[in-house]
């Protein structure tokens, strides 16, 4: 069982947290209870024998630097306490925890606080704000640990409530807030600190659906901005596919399956991390890229005849014609190509064509179906990248397998995060 | 008769105590126990000195208005009218005494207790060890540690303050540890993520939290300490103590009855502003510094309205 860091190198540069074989059981005597788990014995026939619980269980991966890194599980599966090893608020029994290359593990107390007060922070599920403190003092507390100067916190402080939309809640206690505006505050708290790791412990889950949705678009937005390293933990598979560059699914303190949000919905592991994935609406987990065909395009200057041979060759029922410049000036479909003796492609051409960006939702992509023709793909210059084929749409949807890249099960006895880490396709938000 | 072990031998544990104390601890720590006298003294003398020095009228006006301040109208009368009567009934000096006696063992006790409390928040063993203490001080009648306290330390008002301290202690102890126990575990867990030291958590986090706590102990503290007001007299405390115990001695029950009126009173009048001390932190009311700049505003704009009058 040892890692694959061979040929590795570009993405063990990326990984800001690594963390390996990572064990953790609560119990008398956990040098036994680590000899079960490795012998296989599940986690309910440990706790029976012996009464020491296992919550986390041999539990390996990286986070990447900029990535939002989402656990999903349901209570009990171990996410709380691994995120909790993971700034050692619970000390991890056995493997290791590297942040930044660094083995935290072994810190001592000195070092282990100066790694928390100045590269972590971290978010709760019931915000754990200081009732004592107001909002602002609340804020500035991670940098008054710091020993910042009072006048600079505050500016700190007042610009990270600023990013959340409560500056002018500065001075009032926070027990005046609302549940989504104390979490708010929760957030500016952990963001004041500028951390380059964000612990966020779901940090959503305490408030009512309509807010939880508010404060998921909201940190999106903020994470196009400030590119931050995210930890999440969450229990909401829904709220895991909206937030999560990848995402692990965690049971019995083990990883089942770690990957992209398409990865998870299109090639369940198993049938647990299928019951969640079934009622999930495909059309907003999947994006245009996943059904990306190249567009072997036209130039220009082609003429009739070879953009008839192209299609005949191609088996498609419409081909782009694109400029100099790589942008689309229109479609021509082989009906009329075949009908028509028009002596140029110009004439044939249809410039009202259905178009898309890669980045969108399948379910932005139903109106631009309805034409029948290609969608044609562009990115942020209107360069032409790709088609997707109606079709291939509505087979996604109903369920036949997509074509993104990037899922891992997660085997019984051995886990690899390194050897995929390099292929995972990352799901880019900021458009261009 | 059925035998008993006692027929054939009892335990002389009376002797050893007494070897103990009198032939061990007096001669051998004795100058140690004078030492633990000395700022006990000084705080008791320099309080009792500045109690009986205070001006009555100033007094008056002074304890009345900090009882507004902290709890409100109604303590404040109340306050006020037990002072007016207090002085009434020729008990003055010796409720300023007591007054001196109760403050000086509940700042020694916070001296100690808090810090002992602190201890045992942090350290389930130190916790352990001191709930057994806690409880034998507690439970054991004062009369029973008067004695070596009259061996180690003489008769006096100081060795009555020393008996009080004892005796009133505990509840400090108990109600920090419990006050700092009990603060929310995602707080003290948000404390230490950003990277609190130690130090900061306790005085950024846990301390302020678990104040109410302290504060109903200390309330707690002082009550006691009251009710030890009469017992430490009998080695020579004096105040309102005295009083009740000489009107005892002579069965004149006119006298014991105005130590127990001054007591109750002056029992009272400290509850109901310890308490409003503890529970004041949430209800913000006006800053002292507000109320003065009011005051003086007012005053002025007064006197001005007056010399334009004239």
């Amino acid at each position: 069982m040892s890692i694959d860091t061979t040929g590795n190198d570009a993405a063990r540069k990326e990984a800001k947290v690594r963390v390996e074989h990572l064990y953790k059981v609560f119990g008398a005597q956990p040098d036994d209870t680590l000899r079960r788990l490795q012998a296989g014995e599940t986690k309910d026939r440990i706790y029976a024998d012996t009464g020491s619980v296992a919550a986390v269980a041999d539990v390996s991966f990286d986070v990447h630097q900029g990535e939002i890194f989402v656990v999903m599980g349901l209570s009990g599966s171990g996410k709380s306490t691994l995120i909790r090893c993971i700034n050692r608020l619970i000390e991890p029994t056995r493997g290791r925890i590297l942040i930044d290359d660094e083995d935290i593990v072994g810190l001592d107390a000195e070092a282990l606080r100066r790694l928390r007060r100045d590269k972590l922070s971290m978010v709760f599920q019931h915000f754990a704000l200081f009732p004592h403190k107001s909002v602002g003092e609340n804020v500035e507390y991670g940098l008054k640990i710091r020993g910042m100067p009072a006048r600079e916190r505050r500016d700190k402080a007042l610009k990270a409530l600023e990013q959340v939309g409560l500056a002018a809640h500065a001075d009032v206690p926070p027990d005046n807030l609302s549940g989504g505006m104390q979490q708010r505050v929760g957030l500016a708290r952990g963001l004041a600190v500028d951390p380059e790791l964000m612990l966020m412990d779901e940090p959503f889950s305490a408030l009512d659906p309509l807010i939880r949705r508010d404060m998921q678009d909201e940190l999106l937005v903020l994470q196009q901005r400030l590119r931050m390293t995210i930890i999440f933990i969450t229990h909401d598979l829904h709220e895991a596919l909206r937030l999560g560059d990848r995402i692990a699914i965690m049971k019995d303190g083990r990883f089942v399956q770690l990957g992209t949000p398409e990865a998870i919905v299109a090639r369940p592991a198993d049938d647990y991390v299928a019951a969640f994935t079934r009622d999930v609406d495909r059309a907003r987990v999947f994006r245009a890229r996943a059904l990306r065909r190249d567009a072997e395009a036209l130039g220009p200057e082609a003429s009739v005849e070879k953009a008839r041979e192209r299609l005949a060759q191609l088996e498609r029922t419409a081909l782009y014609v694109i400029d100099a410049h790589d942008r689309p000036q229109g479609v021509v479909r082989r009906a009329s190509l075949e009908s028509a003796a028009a002596p140029t492609l110009e004439a044939l051409l249809e410039r009202d064509f259905p178009t898309a960006h890669e980045d969108q939702e399948l379910v932005e992509l139903y109106d631009v179906c309805a034409t029948g023709l290609p969608v044609a793909l562009v990115d942020g210059e209107g360069r032409l990248t790709g088609v997707v084929e109606p079709l291939e749409v509505f087979r996604l949807l109903g369920g036949n397998g997509g074509e993104s890249d990037g899922g891992e099960a997660m085997g019984d006895t051995a886990s690899r995060p390194s050897e995929h880490a390099g292929s995972l396709e990352m799901r880019r938000r900021n458009h261009g | 008769m059925a035998d008993r072990i006692s027929d054939y031998y009892t335990l002389p544990l009376d002797d050893w105590i007494e070897f103990f104390v009198k032939d061990w601890l007096v001669p051998n720590f004795r100058p140690v126990f004078q030492a633990v006298q000395w700022p006990i003294d000084q705080v008791l003398g320099g309080l009792e000195a500045f109690l009986l020095w205070l001006p009555y009228p100033v007094f008056v006006v002074v304890v009345p208005l900090i009882a507004w301040r902290v709890a409100g109208g109604g303590v404040a009368l109340f306050t006020l009218l037990s002072l007016l009567f207090i002085d009434l009934l020729g008990i003055w000096r010796e409720t300023m005494v007591t007054l001196a006696m109760i403050l000086t063992a509940v700042a020694f006790c916070v001296l100690v207790g808090v810090p002992l409390g602190i201890l045992a928040a942090r350290s389930d063993r130190f916790a352990s060890i001191i709930r057994p203490v806690l409880d034998i001080m507690q439970t054991i009648p004062p009369f029973v540690y008067l004695v070596p306290i009259v061996m180690l330390f003489g008769v006096g008002i100081v060795p009555g303050v020393i008996a009080t301290i004892i005796f009133a202690l505990p509840p400090v102890i108990r109600l920090t540890n419990l006050g700092i126990r009990q603060v929310q575990a995602e707080l003290v867990e948000a404390g230490l993520a950003f990277g609190s030291t130690r130090r900061q958590l306790l005085f950024e986090i846990q301390i302020p939290l678990a104040l109410r706590t302290i504060m109903a102990g200390l309330n707690q503290t002082l009550m006691l300490s009251l009710s030890m007001v009469v017992i430490a007299a009998l080695i020579g405390a004096g105040g309102l103590g005295l009083t009740v115990f000489t009107g005892l001695g002579r069965l004149d029950i006119g006298r014991a009855t105005l130590g127990g009126i001054g007591i109750v009173l002056l029992a009272i009048m400290l509850d109901r502003i310890t308490q409003a001390l503890g529970e004041g932190r949430q209800a913000r009311r006006p800053g002292v510094k507000n109320t003065l700049i009011r005051l003086f505003k007012g005053l002025f704009q007064g006197s001005r309205a007056y010399d334009e009058r004239r």
